[in-house]
């Protein structure tokens, strides 16, 4: 799949964040520079631990206040003209930046509802909340028509209570109301862990649905390699609070680069190929209070060098829209 | 062969709500099942399914509601008590999560010693450490000085979880129950897990029944031997794992594998997702009148599917599905 190269909606450049622990400062977030394109499905894949959720939650300044710390870099949101700096949003500003402009679903949003509220008005809430201006009878239109978009019955849901719906349907309440605010970019931390597989192909219909309808951007966080197969136009590996590869979907699948990225393709068993091993990366991710030096991947690395002990790679394009940070592919070998 | 276990028509009801109350749900029901010695069965389902409760049952943890679960041909709940006790000893679990099965004040050394003590495997320190040393060795975690004395705190996921396999294989079992045993791993590291395991049949002939959600793994996992695919307390597909998955037979099973997304994008992305009839998987409470997929199976035929429940039947050799659509 091609990525249509439109225009930015979204530039990360040089974001670091670490988060106060008593044993040391973790750094969590390493040095992310990202743009994201207008209407692209984009992947955060990782493992635990890589930085991805900090990432998401760093994009609309979630972070706990006093646990974590942006030690550098911007977030800028893009749109005509302006340039907005989100790490720069503070009291009312952000809290109508927040579901306005991005929005988030969370991992487990589907428990996040009030049990004790109906669907209905807890969809009203969020429209009040950010100061939506229009009448309680165009309100009730709004909440109808993204109900239908993500297939549920409006009439029969509005007057519900979340414990009367399956998991799957209220996570598809969770995603009608992150899209209430009309928003630009809409962030989905795993939004199917825990919910079967025939639920799971459901929800992932629904939103390309979404996302064409829309013409959406959605950045998907996620440690399912399976998933960003099935729905991603472009995959960023992440690795110890870093990017360490990106690129389009089939780049990343066929032809990975980076050391890692081939090595987790390698630890995943498939249904309907040859491939008859599978194999673990050896060793375990770095503890990031205490990174190693240089590459943060060389522990584990069949192919490290002398430099990569020493300095970190930064990102550098190897194909058009394929990036990798390994020395590796300074003289152009590939692992 | 003879069968090393065997689920005999097995059901299991759990009380709902309170002490007094008179609604139960049976999490498993009529479940039949049988493993011979050195062989692998994966049982598949979603969240709800029975798997965990028949894993349960299989390793004497939970005593079945109806039906006999046979261990070398004698029903373990009719044992004496010495034969029980080797029963015990022979059959273990693995549990999911591998931060909650480990004492967290205990040391690795305490936490393997205990069972050798116990059954009197070992006299003394010595011989407790060099066995340790032996079964670190077994699971991966060299070199055993460096981790015989850590809390299970200081280590990660993966490592708890081989201290958790090493501890089972501390009473040399036959038969090994693990649930969900990569499903809290990172990916990176899961294959290692299965890997160990997978050793340990060649290495001393241990069969496995291996639950899970995930067809991926348990394709991966019982390759060369069998699975079973349940659905709301009740098996409805087992067969050869490779003719299962590449040729499924049971409507549920195409299902699943025409929605299951695949680490490949041109795979994932050429499937044709069977359509069914409702996408809500129904109650336990409620378990629908006859066959449990009928309300969402798209093969439904009425006066039929939701009369009896169809019993599972053999419709090739090592075939067996309960539906009717296979009954003649």
């Amino acid at each position: 799949m091609k990525v249509s190269r439109l225009t930015q909606i979204l530039s990360i450049r040089g974001l670091s964040v670490e988060y106060l622990t008593p044993r040391g400062n973790l750094k969590a977030v390493r040095n992310v520079n990202l743009d994201v394109e207008k209407g692209e499905t984009l992947f955060l894949v990782g493992e635990s631990g890589a930085g991805k959720s900090t990432l998401g939650l760093t994009i609309l300044k979630l972070l706990p206040e006093r646990a974590a710390r942006i030690i550098s870099g911007k977030v800028l949101f893009l749109e005509g003209e302006r340039n907005l700096d989100v790490t720069e949003l503070k009291g009312e500003g952000l809290r109508r930046f927040r579901w306005k402009n991005i929005s988030m679903v969370f991992q487990g949003a589907m428990n996040s509802l009030n049990p004790i509220m109906r669907i209905r008005d807890q969809l009203y809430d969020v429209i009040q909340a950010h100061g939506m201006k229009i009448s309680k009878k165009e309100a009730y239109e709004r909440m109808k028509s993204l109900l239908d978009m993500v297939k549920l019955e409006s009439d029969r849901i509005l007057g519900s209570y979340p414990h009367q719906l399956s998991g799957g349907m209220r996570q598809r309440v969770m995603i009608a109301m992150s899209l209430l605010l009309d928003p630009k970019i809409i962030i989905l931390d795993e939004p199917t862990t825990a919910l079967d597989v025939l639920t799971q192909k459901n929800i992932m219909n629904v939103l390309k649905e979404i996302k064409s309808r829309l013409n959406l951007t959605m950045i998907f966080i996620t440690h399912d390699l399976s998933l960003a197969a099935e729905m991603a136009d472009r995959i960023a590996i992440m690795y110890a609070g870093t990017i360490v590869e990106i690129g389009e979907v089939n780049q990343i699948f066929y032809h990975p680069r980076h050391p890692y990225t081939a090595a987790l393709l390698k630890s995943v068993p498939r249904l309907s190929s040859e491939i008859e091993s599978i194999e673990s990366i050896p060793g375990s991710p770095p503890d990031m209070i205490n990174p190693p030096k240089g590459c943060k991947f060389h522990p584990r690395c069949p192919y490290k060098h002398e430099i990569c002990m020493l300095e970190e790679p930064l990102l550098k394009e190897v194909e058009k829209n394929h990036y990798t940070a390994c020395w590796m592919d300074n003289d152009g070998k590939s692992p | 062969m003879e069968n090393l276990l065997e689920l005999r028509d097995v059901s299991k009801a759990y009380r709902v709500g309170g002490l007094l109350s008179r609604i139960f749900v049976n999490a498993i029901e009529d479940i039949q099942l049988e493993l011979k010695a050195g062989e692998i069965l994966s049982l598949v389902g979603e969240s709800g399914c029975g798997k965990t409760t028949t894993g349960k049952v299989a390793v004497g943890l939970i005593k079945p509601t109806r039906g006999k679960v046979l261990y070398k041909g004698k029903d373990i709940w009719s044992m004496k008590k010495h034969e029980f006790k080797d029963y015990r000893k022979d059959v273990q679990m693995i549990h999911q999560d591998p931060y909650s099965s480990l004492n967290p004040v205990l040391t690795v050394y305490q936490i393997l010693s205990s069972p050798l003590f116990r059954h009197s495997i070992v006299q003394n320190k010595e011989q407790a450490i060099s066995k340790i040393e032996e079964l670190l060795e077994l699971v991966d975690l060299t070199p055993p000085e460096q981790y015989i004395s850590k809390y299970p705190h200081q280590l990660s996921g993966g490592e708890r979880q081989r201290v958790v396999i090493a501890r089972t294989l501390t009473l040399n079992p036959k038969l090994i129950v693990a649930d969900e045993p990569v499903s809290m791993i990172d990916v990176s590291l899961r294959a290692s897990i299965l890997n160990i395991l997978l050793d340990l049949k060649e290495k001393f002939g241990v069969s496995y029944i291996y639950i899970t959600h995930d067809l991926l793994t348990a394709k991966y996992f019982s390759k060369d031997y069998r699975l079973a695919i349940m659905y709301l307390g009740g098996i409805v597909e087992m067969g050869r794992t490779d003719k299962t998955i590449m040729d499924p037979i049971h409507p549920y099973t195409k299902a699943l594998l025409s929605a299951l997304p695949e680490p490949d994008p041109k795979v994932t992305r050429s499937k044709k997702t069977m359509q069914l009839r409702s996408l809500d998987v129904p109650s336990l409470l409620r378990v629908p009148e006859g066959c449990r997929f009928h309300p969402r199976c798209p093969f439904f035929k009425e006066g039929v599917c939701d009369k009896e429940r169809p019993r599972l039947v053999e419709v090739e050799k090592d075939r067996f599905v309960a539906c009717f659509l296979y009954e003649s």
